[in-house]
């Protein structure tokens, strides 16, 4: 053995071998730990539809329900909101409705919503996740030329009374039109359409 | 007599160990022996106070941890349970509290340090990556804390930071998904970063801490003059002649550094422990509630630069990812200073105006920033319809997108300015 010559092809041969079957050994004993970070299996069963009675509403008031551990504004506009939605087109981002992801095709329509009173909406600014408070009222506040609408107190992301986002906010898009049905007439599903549970 | 027997016993017992340990020759590398510049000044207080707070952050972190519950329905109340029924455990929980907006005080100051007398330049330059390095996982430390308490501030702050991630292109959602191992910020989400910020960080800190410590004491410390001491040794004991060993000389000025450090601690845990909302934030005090965010949220101070810049960039092209990329920019671009600065000094002694100026007018960009960072977007009302360009935006916002402006091209412009400014001659030896 005292008088053999170190064959280095053979070393870097088996250092190279080493190298990748140790690495693809780290990098395959890195999955099950990377993964156990994602949705467990009770997070991912919790996101069931919720009911919501919606008889109860006044014309031009809000109510909020949880779902998904976000929260959805149920809006009953009155009928002077719903004719001043068209007024300020010309002020929104994306006045219509051509970003698809943000309502279901049901709710592509000048009210965005199936009983056109009626707006379902998910609170959560699209700019980074705040929920924007109501100023459902015109003017106030928020300055005399005020549609009505959201102001999301993080960022200053203004919304109408459709969820629409107005040009200079610093969310790019409207807010999210969840999937939801009538049950009955007073009777809202939310999370949940003809097409099935979201 | 008696005393010569331990003082043999003692040398005896210290050779056992030597032979065994390194003990005698790493406390002369680093300490009795380690030859520091002699013209030290008051800029050089920082580090050694940032280790400080260190320590004090462990060792508070330690004794919460022993009543806190990383739980979403008791950690609200674990913390309250603390603060009232722990004995001393309001005092702990304020140490803890204010040392993490103390760290940040005591670190901005040391990288002002580095850049008025040009520490991170050659060959100090992985001393300075080391120390970006701290500086990032010091922010992911305040921000997993930041969530513990479980109030309206931490549920509300975890979401914003969270969904910065879900701008990145394609891979966004999944990875913010996969930060929060939830569809919201919830229990799931509280229990890591209760991992994250007492075990993970924690011992990459302290890599990153003794690896910056290495990599000094390998180079040797710069000093306000920007000269190197090693080039000027005494030929036979081959000691820098603007030397002097670290102890007892400045552990000794340290010590001093460290008094007067602790009587403003205390007062501020003694008296202003929130600090007018700086330090804990009023909101805090209320537990989460994932269904209403605060009237007005904003990060706690040491991040309000970056928030500023988060805020004053537009989406475009229907996405908020630019104003995301402008904020992780603007605290990754210290990073690459030693590349962009081409002056031939390293000391602002010895620099020109032209850089002073760029230094002056970046310091007032960050504080500003900071300072409308901790406000709303409308804190000064909105221009006048009529305005040239800027009619209708709010005030504030516009100042914002001038001050980020100059904040960037005080990294953009510096390979331009640095190497155009006229320098003074620098002195071979340090000064007094």
């Amino acid at each position: 053995m005292a008088n053999h010559e170190v064959d280095q092809s053979k070393r870097k041969f088996l250092i190279a071998a080493t190298s990748v079957a140790g690495g693809v050994a780290a990098a395959a004993v890195a999955v099950p730990f990377v993964t156990s970070m994602m949705p467990s299996e009770r997070a991912k069963a919790a996101g069931a539809p919720v009911e919501a009675d919606i008889s109860k509403i006044e014309p031009g008031s809000m109510i909020t329900v949880e779902w998904r551990g976000k929260p959805v504004w149920i809006v009953n506009r009155s009928q002077a909101m719903l004719d001043a939605l068209a007024s300020h087109d010309d002020k929104l981002s994306d006045p219509k409705l051509e970003v698809t992801s943000q309502q279901p095709d049901y709710c592509v329509n000048p009210a965005r919503a199936i009983k056109s009173n009626i707006m379902v909406l998910v609170g959560i600014c699209t700019h980074l996740g705040c929920s924007p408070s109501p100023k459902l009222q015109t003017g106030a506040d928020m300055g005399a030329d005020w549609p009505g609408g959201f102001f999301c107190p993080c960022h200053g992301s203004k919304f109408d009374l459709a969820g629409r986002v107005f040009k200079g906010s610093p969310a790019p898009i409207n807010l999210v039109v969840p999937p939801h049905k009538y049950i009955s007439d007073s009777v809202l599903l939310i999370g949940a359409d003809d097409k099935g549970v979201a | 007599m008696a005393n010569n027997k331990l003082q043999q016993a003692a040398t005896n017992l210290l050779g056992w160990v030597d032979e065994r340990f390194p003990l005698t020759s790493n406390v002369k590398a680093h300490l009795t022996e380690y030859y520091a510049p002699k013209n030290f000044n008051f800029w050089y207080f920082f580090g050694s106070l940032a280790l400080l707070v260190l320590v004090l952050q462990i060792l508070t972190g330690i004794f919460l941890t022993m009543n806190y519950k990383p739980d979403a329905s008791l950690a609200f109340a674990s913390v309250e349970y603390i603060m009232r029924d722990v004995s001393w455990g309001r005092l702990i929980r304020y140490m803890h509290s204010t040392g993490a907006s103390m760290f940040f005080v005591v670190v901005y100051l040391h990288m002002f340090r580095g850049l008025i007398y040009g520490s991170y330049r050659t060959p100090r330059e992985l001393i300075w990556l080391f120390g970006v390095g701290i500086f990032l996982v010091l922010m992911g430390e305040a921000f997993f804390g930041y969530l513990l308490p479980w109030g309206q501030m931490s549920y509300w702050g975890a979401q914003v930071i969270i969904n910065l991630f879900t701008s990145i292109p394609f891979i966004g959602p999944d990875i913010s998904l996969w930060l929060r191992g939830d569809y919201t910020v919830s229990d799931a989400t509280l229990n890591r970063f209760f991992a994250f910020h007492v075990i993970a960080l924690p011992l990459v800190l302290l890599g990153l801490v003794v690896a910056h410590l290495i990599a000094l004491h390998e180079a040797g410390s710069n000093n306000p003059d920007g000269v190197e001491i090693k080039k000027h040794k005494d030929p036979k004991t081959k000691i820098p002649l603007d030397g002097i060993p670290f102890h007892p000389y400045y552990t000794v000025k340290d010590l001093v550094g460290v008094s007067v450090f602790l009587i403003v601690f205390s007062a501020i845990i003694f008296f202003a422990p929130e600090m007018g909302g700086y330090f804990l934030e009023a909101n805090n005090f209320i537990p989460a509630d994932p269904l209403k965010t605060p009237p007005h949220i904003a990060p706690v101070w040491y991040f309000t630069p970056y928030y500023s810049i988060l805020r004053a960039v537009p989406p475009i092209l229907n996405s908020q990812f630019p104003g995301v990329a402008a904020m992780g920019l603007s605290v990754v671009s210290f990073a690459f200073l030693p590349w962009l600065d081409r002056s031939p000094v390293k000391s602002i002694r010895y620099r020109g105006t032209l850089y002073k100026k760029w230094l002056a007018a970046f310091v007032v960009s960050f504080l500003i920033l900071g300072y409308l960072g901790t406000e709303p977007s409308n804190v000064w009302g909105q221009f006048s319809p009529e305005t040239w360009i800027v009619g209708g935006a709010d005030r504030a916002t516009v100042v914002a997108r001038v001050f980020s402006l100059v904040y960037f091209s005080f990294f953009a412009l510096m390979p331009w300015y640095t190497k155009k400014d006229k320098t003074k001659p620098v002195p071979e030896r340090v000064t007094a």
